[in-house]
């Protein structure tokens, strides 16, 4: 973890109400993992005392990349952040996700933004998989060229139909479990809505697969100083509350205890 | 420790603790040390005052804890500790590492909780002194009741001072009306200094949903929003007492810090601002510095209660 300062170097919008935000960031985009999280002071946000964590979307030699969505205040005033400027962000922050365990077959399901990380997971797992992505409408559903590109099977759900099936990603996701081998050694990468990590952890336990969530809680230091961000984790078990920044955002779903 | 020579003279003295500048890090804001020790030099730090610790483990509120509002934030951690064995045992032994003064803020939900905490730390070595926090708004029993009842206060400073030989810092809160009245009560109970000031008790309410947006209902106001309260507050509470006081509240930059050290504080904490910017109390601690040199002053002793009114 170190401070680092970012100049940008692209601002895009990535669909209505998403946008990508590129920054060179040398020390930071070469030490990055997957699931790991920068923490950004926005700037010229006057009165706000608190910086915005965002997971990391793409790293790739001296560039870093997230993409976020517009939500409040913060995700709003980025809107202004041009070429040139420079970024003071905090990373890598968190534990991100574990490697591929061998043999198994990755399936990776992204709600929103969640889908960033996991764009950025993929891009670093040498074989081929799959992923389940979802969203209120077709603008909520992203990276879907990053995922064909690497060659990775994408299916795709929507709440009004208008991408993909209509309805939640976990029926499209049943629909695949339901046909597949059940010897298939399968490892989910989920990031999303809480409901829908919880979902997903439920069809991992059912058919005994692993799976890594990675939560979103709301976040004051994002160093582990504040205990803002605390969850309920059971580890040998001891129940205790671990740090979503600090010992997350990524666990086990087994062990998280949902309240 | 080695008093640095050189000019201007930054180190102070509170309750026997040398300190190579004014300047701490207040109590729940910096952890425990390691959280912030890949970004600041602790070295450089004149203080920590580490996150409130209880005789047992403790879970605090439930989430959401922390809303962002104009000019700070509001919270509700509810003091989550690991309790004091723990902390002993795992974090000690970092921070005795650094040339670093330790303050530990103790808190707990009776007269004899916070006797059983205060004397647990007495025998550990490398702690400095302990912070008594009586003006927590975030726990239901004790924390505040104790800072805000002149003779609550005076039982539990008397009765911690009775069993502790460290020197004890009781943090007073700003929620009564005559703060000066506090900082006797403590002063006559054999306190070495006192600190202020804790958060303010505050609410925020989600419209839509027509909740709050704390778990736990209310919390504590902190932040830029509260510093020229605190500055005031400081100031009164200099004029009544003898002991050397330590200000906090809103401190974003060495301005800020230096009102705190004019109004009468011997030394300042920074808190909410390590957030923003964990490199904070390093350049309030450069920013001092330039100003003293500015001023022509040989010491920041020079500067300590000298506001005229
Ligand atoms: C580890 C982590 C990784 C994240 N990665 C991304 C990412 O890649 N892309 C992205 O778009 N967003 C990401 N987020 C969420 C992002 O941090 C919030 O959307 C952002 O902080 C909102 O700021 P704001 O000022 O615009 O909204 P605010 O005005 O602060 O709030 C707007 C709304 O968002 C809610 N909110 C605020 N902060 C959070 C938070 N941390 N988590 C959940 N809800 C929040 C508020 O309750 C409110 O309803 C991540 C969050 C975490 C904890
Ligand atoms: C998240 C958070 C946690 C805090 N925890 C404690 C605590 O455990 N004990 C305590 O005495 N004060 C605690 N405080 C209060 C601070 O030490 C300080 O008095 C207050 O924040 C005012 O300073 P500031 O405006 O610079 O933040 C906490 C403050 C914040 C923001
Ligand atoms: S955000 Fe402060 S401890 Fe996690």
């Amino acid at each position: 973890m170190n401070m680092h300062q970012a100049e940008v170097v692209d601002h895009v919008e990535a669909s209505g109400g998403y946008r990508i935000l590129t920054v060179e960031v040398p020390s930071l985009a070469k030490t990055v993992k997957p699931g790991q999280f920068i923490h950004l002071r926005i700037p010229r946000m006057d009165g706000a005392v608190l910086r915005r964590p965002f997971s990391v979307y793409m790293a790739h030699g001296k560039e870093m990349a997230v993409l976020y969505k517009l939500v409040g205040r913060g995700t709003h005033s980025m809107k202004s952040i041009g070429k040139g400027e420079i970024l003071s962000m905090i990373g890598p922050l968190g534990n991100g996700f574990p490697m591929l365990q061998s043999l198994k077959v990755p399936v990776l399901v992204a709600g929103g933004y969640g889908v960033a990380p996991l764009a950025f997971l993929a891009s670093r797992i040498k074989k081929k998989g799959i992923v389940f992505i979802g969203g209120a409408k077709a603008s909520d559903v992203l990276c879907v060229k990053d995922f064909k590109k690497l060659g990775w099977e994408v299916r795709i759900a929507t709440d009004d139909g208008s991408a993909g099936e209509k309805g939640l990603v976990t029926k499209i996701l049943d629909e695949w479990l339901s046909v597949l081998n059940p010897v298939e050694l399968l490892e989910f990468f989920v990031c999303g809505p809480d409901g829908m990590l919880k979902a997903v952890a439920e069809r991992a336990k059912r058919l005994d697969h692993t799976a890594w969530l990675s939560l979103d809680k709301h976040m004051g230091c994002g160093v582990g100083a504040c205990l803002a961000c605390v969850q309920k984790i059971k580890r040998n078990g001891v129940v205790s509350l671990l740090r979503v920044c600090r010992e997350g955002p990524v666990f086990e779903a087994s062990e998280i205890v949902w309240e | 420790m080695t008093r640095s020579k050189k000019w201007p003279e930054m180190g102070v003295t509170i309750a026997g603790i040398k300190m190579k500048n004014a300047v701490m890090v207040a109590s729940g804001t910096f952890g425990y040390g390691p959280e912030y020790a890949d970004l600041v030099d602790l070295n450089k730090l004149g203080a920590i005052v580490v996150k409130g610790i209880s005789l047992n483990p403790w879970n605090g509120n439930n989430l959401p804890r922390l809303v962002e509002v104009p000019g700070g934030l509001v919270n509700a951690i509810g003091l989550q500790n690991p309790g004091a064995e723990k902390f002993i045992k795992e974090y000690m032994p970092f921070l005795r590492k650094y040339d670093l003064p330790v303050i530990v803020n103790i808190w707990g939900r009776s007269v004899e909780e916070y006797v059983e905490v205060a004397e647990r730390f007495d025998s550990v070595k490398g702690v400095s002194a302990l912070e008594l926090n009586i003006s927590c708004p975030n726990i239901k029993h004790g924390g505040i009741a104790f800072g805000t009842d002149p003779r609550m206060a005076k039982k539990v400073i008397s009765s911690v001072r009775k069993r502790t030989r460290l020197p004890l810092i009781p943090k007073l809160s700003p929620n009564v009306s005559n703060v000066s009245m506090f900082a006797r009560i403590a002063e006559d109970c054999g306190a070495d200094a006192v600190s202020l000031i804790n958060s303010l008790p505050a609410m925020v309410i989600n419209v839509e949903t027509r909740k709050p947006v704390l778990a736990n209902v209310v919390g504590g106001l902190t932040g830029p929003a509260i510093h020229p309260v605190a500055v005031k507050m400081v100031w009164e509470t200099a004029n009544a007492v003898k002991i050397p006081v330590i200000g906090m509240g809103g401190i974003n930059n060495a301005r800020e810090a230096l009102e705190f050290i004019i109004a009468g504080a011997t030394a300042v904490a920074v808190g909410t601002a390590n957030f923003t910017d964990p490199l904070t109390s390093l350049h309030v601690i450069n920013g001092i510095e330039e100003y003293l040199k500015r001023h022509a002053l040989n010491s920041i002793k020079e500067l300590i209660g000298t506001v005229h009114t």
